[in-house]
């Protein structure tokens, strides 16, 4: 990367035309030390130092569980996980990225499946094997209670088991770190489909919404859409109807 | 009085009618169980045969919820969740070196500061109502009914933890008396049902059960109560299929302790669950007129 390039990101990062005022941190990336500007995220810091992310990087906004990260602070006892395109970096960082997590995963048809006491132990038996240890909650970068999933998994409580694992976004970290080798995340996965199709009860809303497409009532609107200019769609994206900006509407009135 | 309750994953699964009689129970005699907010699987008896402090985590952590939740007892109905409860709140108490490790360990919970006690239900029901109360409140006494009382292992064993003497047992026998019926005893009460040999060798549990339920006709008991509901299907479930392996064998009903006194006190047999048996208990139950 060039210093133009580097000066440009420190601009960017700490809102100031002055690169001399730039401050900095020291991180390591699988035990190599880099300098890098204080304020980035860890995934911008590793591209910082000149890394081409090809794995461990997907949506950069938090929601696809690819940019999973260990990593300790050289004054630390304790490890510490995260979202790399989520997470500001630190002084004295020790970073590794986890780009894939080997968790096999059950085969099923839902459709086969009922949602019964004992649906989600017979697919995924280990989770007999869970002795509480909490690490899986203490892994998760998403805070979500792992080990309480598991527990109402176990117990037959599918709806709960969803409930607690709907924040999920499939990282892995859970299922890296359990000294009972659960594949959680995909544990919580089955609960949540098990919990869609057979406990909870059907929209309505969506039902006459899928009639009304299948009769091809927004059919000429796709069409106009499909016809457009890009710059077009752009301004009626943002100008578009959503509930937040009604609702301010409402107040500002 | 409100008693806050640990179910454990048993009760919530293939035993639910322990816990849905013994409700019942517990609101006619004027109390209350409250399921805890946060619980997690007991541990499992098994898992403390070995010396690893890594399997006391889940019991502890238990005992750290009902501490986070201000209380200072908790009840259980299933015999093995009270004790593997009962066993690491004694091994801490005891142990301060244990009980460090341990809570660095949960290093994000609070520590444990041993206040809580672990009941079974059958000690609530004995030391705290009372079997002269709850005899009071029996209105359908089980007259007639021929029961032997079945203790199993893991309420007597071991000595530390018992609920009662491990070899001369008492407790479900003065439950029986104070419900109206006659006790039937053998040697055999206190006879392991084969436990969880019932995943991987299915005949030798049947075989148990079967010693353990000719035992009791042969002394001329017409019914088995107990309180595990490992021992509940082992001797209910593998009790039938020893029909298979004894010529001429038949099976009798297996009862809960909580369901025998639903009935006795003439509350709803819906609360007894009765559909989940695989001996049907109704027939005995109609032909010595309790229903």
């Amino acid at each position: 990367m060039t210093t133009e390039a580097n000066t440009e990101i420190a601009r960017q990062a700490n809102g100031t035309d002055t690169p001399s005022e730039v401050s900095t941190v020291d991180i390591y990336i699988m035990g190599k030390r880099y300098q890098v500007t204080a304020g980035l995220t860890i995934m911008a810091a590793i591209e910082y130092a000149g890394y081409q992310l090809i794995r461990a990087c997907g949506c950069r906004a938090g929601f696809c569980g690819a940019c999973s990260t260990v990593y300790r602070k050289d004054d630390e006892q304790k490890l510490h996980f995260a979202l790399a395109c989520q997470t500001t970096v630190e002084d004295g960082m020790y970073l590794v990225q986890i780009p894939f997590v080997p968790a096999s995963k059950a085969i099923y048809m839902l459709e086969d499946l009922k949602a019964e006491d004992n649906t989600i132990l017979s697919l995924y038996p280990e989770i007999a094997r869970c002795v509480s240890c909490n690490t899986c909650t203490k892994s998760c970068p998403q805070d979500i209670k792992v080990m309480m999933y598991i527990q109402n998994a176990l117990r037959g409580d599918i709806a709960k088991a969803a409930e607690l694992s709907f924040d999920c976004i499939q990282c892995g970290m859970c299922a890296m770190r359990c000294p009972a080798d659960i594949k959680h995340y995909h544990v919580g996965q089955l609960a949540r489909r098990l919990r869609g199709k057979y406990i909870d009860t059907l929209s309505q809303d969506l039902k006459k919404r899928m009639e009304e497409m299948e009769q091809g009532k927004y059919n000429d609107e796709i069409e106009k859409l499909v016809k457009m200019e890009l710059d077009e769609i752009r301004e009626l994206y943002k100008e578009r109807d959503i509930e937040a900006k009604k609702k301010k509407k409402e107040e500002e009135q | 009085m409100d008693l806050l309750y640990y179910p454990g994953c048993t009760v919530k699964t293939s035993a639910k009618c322990l816990e849905t009689s013994g409700f019942a129970v517990i609101k006619a005699l004027g109390h209350k169980l409250v399921e805890m907010d946060e619980w997690n699987c007991c541990g499992v008896v098994a898992s403390l045969t070995d010396d690893d402090l890594m399997h006391h985590l889940a019991p502890l952590r238990n005992l750290i919820h009902v501490e986070d939740q201000d209380m200072s007892k908790v009840v259980t109905f299933c015999d093995m969740c009270g004790n593997t409860l009962k066993q690491t709140n004694l091994r801490v108490k005891e142990d301060e070196a244990d009980l460090e490790t341990l809570n660095l360990f949960m290093d994000q919970e609070e520590d444990y500061k041993k206040t809580v006690e672990v009941q079974h239900f059958l000690e609530f029901l004995r030391d705290d109502v009372g079997f002269d109360k709850l005899k009071k409140a029996v209105k359908k006494p089980l007259k007639g009914m021929k029961i032997m009382p079945y203790y199993g292992c893991t309420m007597l064993r071991p000595r530390e933890v018992a609920i009662d003497d491990a070899e001369e047992p008492v407790i479900l026998a003065r439950l029986l008396e104070a419900l109206g019926a006659e006790v039937i005893d053998t040697p055999y009460k206190i006879e392991c049902c084969g436990s969880y040999h019932t995943i991987e060798q299915k005949d030798l549990t049947a075989k148990r059960a079967y010693r353990i339920s000719s035992s009791a006709q042969k002394a001329g008991a017409d019914a088995i109560m107990l309180s595990c509901p490992m021992c509940k299907f082992n001797l209910d479930y593998r009790g039938k299929d020893a029909e298979g392996l004894f010529d001429g064998y038949k099976q009798i009903p297996v009862y809960y302790y909580t369901q025998l006194i639903a009935l006795a006190m003439g509350l709803d047999i819906e609360s007894c669950g009765f559909d989940s048996h695989t001996v049907d208990p109704i027939p005995l139950l109609k032909e010595k007129k309790v229903i």
